[in-house]
């Protein structure tokens, strides 16, 4: 079936069969292999993308969900458009040393964006709860809580100006 | 995943004409359980009929008495929502405890309410309400749907599309999650209503069900000590990796205190 969805701001159409994962088609159809696919059962969020602002896991959303709806993946993240900057976030992760490895990182990051988008003055509880579905192993949690924290302060200091 | 057909109807005779015309078609709401469940090919249907495009299935409202949340309403909405925090702030409360953000912004709950998953969260605030499911074809009490594993009183081709949940005076849940899966190893949900509390009960055995003995002690004095001595029998109860049904039988217990706590604070 044809389907045709907004990706990272482009109108982009293409052929898939129904029983096609989001992640799938992002990483071997679209060439965009920033979504990662770690456990490939919704539990450890390395491949999550924004489904029209939404944070939401591409291993477990059929490609027909995307026909009409906007999606944003780890490759559409970026600073003030046109500035060829990181986004905010990604800054904060890179500052305070939010990864180790990194493969949690794309979906970390995704997560981390919608969290600070939906509550502008987020704590740390808001943020470990917030971080549930995303499993990293290697580095504890707590440089990511930080980097989190800080990001979504420069989020609104962004939005502030 | 095996191949399968995918049908996005517009009308809601229409989804239901598919679902009954093409033999073992399955609904799609959310897919937070379908799409592992078809992952993994413990299902295989011929086709998906996907109701994201049916309108009038989402949203909540509310009549003074009753509060309506469509049957396509993501959990993070329902979370969300001034109207429930403000009612039922126990259900809201129940909402932002599923899953995580991810699963929440596309698990719905008719879809969690249909499949009766026996560790689900859902079942316990509708049966702990004593809500109403509103389907295709009739209404049908939450008492007379949970039938068991898996297991509803929804007939072939009938579509849930909404639930309609009594405003109670206080209502609260807790749960024990699993750890990985964030599925309840033991929720308890409590509602107080003036003629009487329901306890409603997921997680701890093959289906939600509900503790007339914890109903009794809380409709007398609605306070956590009320209830800190019933101890419930372990018979029918779950037993497996994740915990003993005795394990399971005492934290029902444990949570229902809390649930009490969190309905009168």
């Amino acid at each position: 079936m044809q389907i045709s969805f907004t990706l990272n701001g482009r109108p982009t159409t293409v052929d898939v069969e129904p029983a096609t994962l989001v992640a799938e088609l992002l990483r071997e159809q679209l060439h965009l292999t920033g979504t990662h696919i770690g456990c490939d059962t919704s539990q450890c969020g390395a491949c999550i993308v924004h489904l029209d602002g939404l944070p939401v896991k591409s291993c477990t959303l059929l490609a027909p969900a995307l026909d009409g709806a906007t999606l944003l993946t780890i490759e559409g993240l970026q600073g003030a458009p046109g500035s060829n900057q990181m986004h905010p976030m990604q800054e904060a992760f890179r500052e305070h040393h939010g990864l180790q490895c990194g493969f949690c990182t794309p979906g970390m990051l995704m997560t981390a964006v919608a969290l600070a988008a939906e509550k502008p003055d987020l704590t740390e509880a808001d943020v470990r709860h917030g971080l549930e579905g995303n499993i990293c192993r290697c580095t504890g949690y707590q440089n990511i809580v930080v980097s989190v924290l800080a990001g979504a302060a420069a989020m609104n200091a962004a939005k502030g100006e | 995943m095996r191949p399968f057909a995918y049908h996005q109807p517009h009308q809601i005779p229409d989804a239901a004409k598919l679902l009954t015309s093409i033999e073992d078609s399955k609904l799609v709401a959310g897919g937070m359980t379908l799409i592992p469940t078809l992952k993994q090919r413990l299902a295989n249907p011929p086709a998906l009929v996907d109701l994201s495009k049916l309108g009038n299935l989402k949203g909540i409202a509310d009549d003074g008495v009753t509060v309506t949340i469509g049957a396509m309403t993501p959990h993070a909405v329902v979370a969300a929502s001034k109207l429930v925090q403000q009612k039922i702030p126990g259900l809201a409360a129940l909402a932002s405890m599923i899953g995580d953000p991810a699963v929440r912004s596309r698990g719905t709950i008719g879809g969690s309410v249909a499949n009766n998953d026996p560790a689900a969260d859902y079942p316990a605030g509708v049966l702990g309400l004593g809500a109403t499911i509103v389907t295709t074809t009739r209404e049908i009490a939450a008492d007379k749907f949970f039938l068991g594993l898996f297991e509803t009183a929804l007939e072939p081709g009938e579509i849930i599309t909404a639930i309609r949940f009594p405003v109670p005076l206080k209502a609260g849940y807790a749960k024990f999650k699993a750890p990985a899966s964030r599925y309840a190893l033991v929720g308890v949900f409590v509602a107080k209503f003036a003629d009487g509390v329901r306890v409603a009960v997921t997680g701890a055995g093959p289906g939600v069900f509900r503790v007339p003995q914890m109903e009794a002690a809380l409709s007398g004095n609605f306070d956590p000590s009320a209830i800190a001595a019933i101890k419930i029998d372990t018979d029918g109860l779950t037993s497996d990796i994740h915990a003993e049904a005795d394990y399971r039988a005492h934290l029902v217990t444990v949570m229902a205190k809390r649930a009490v706590d969190a309905a009168l604070n």
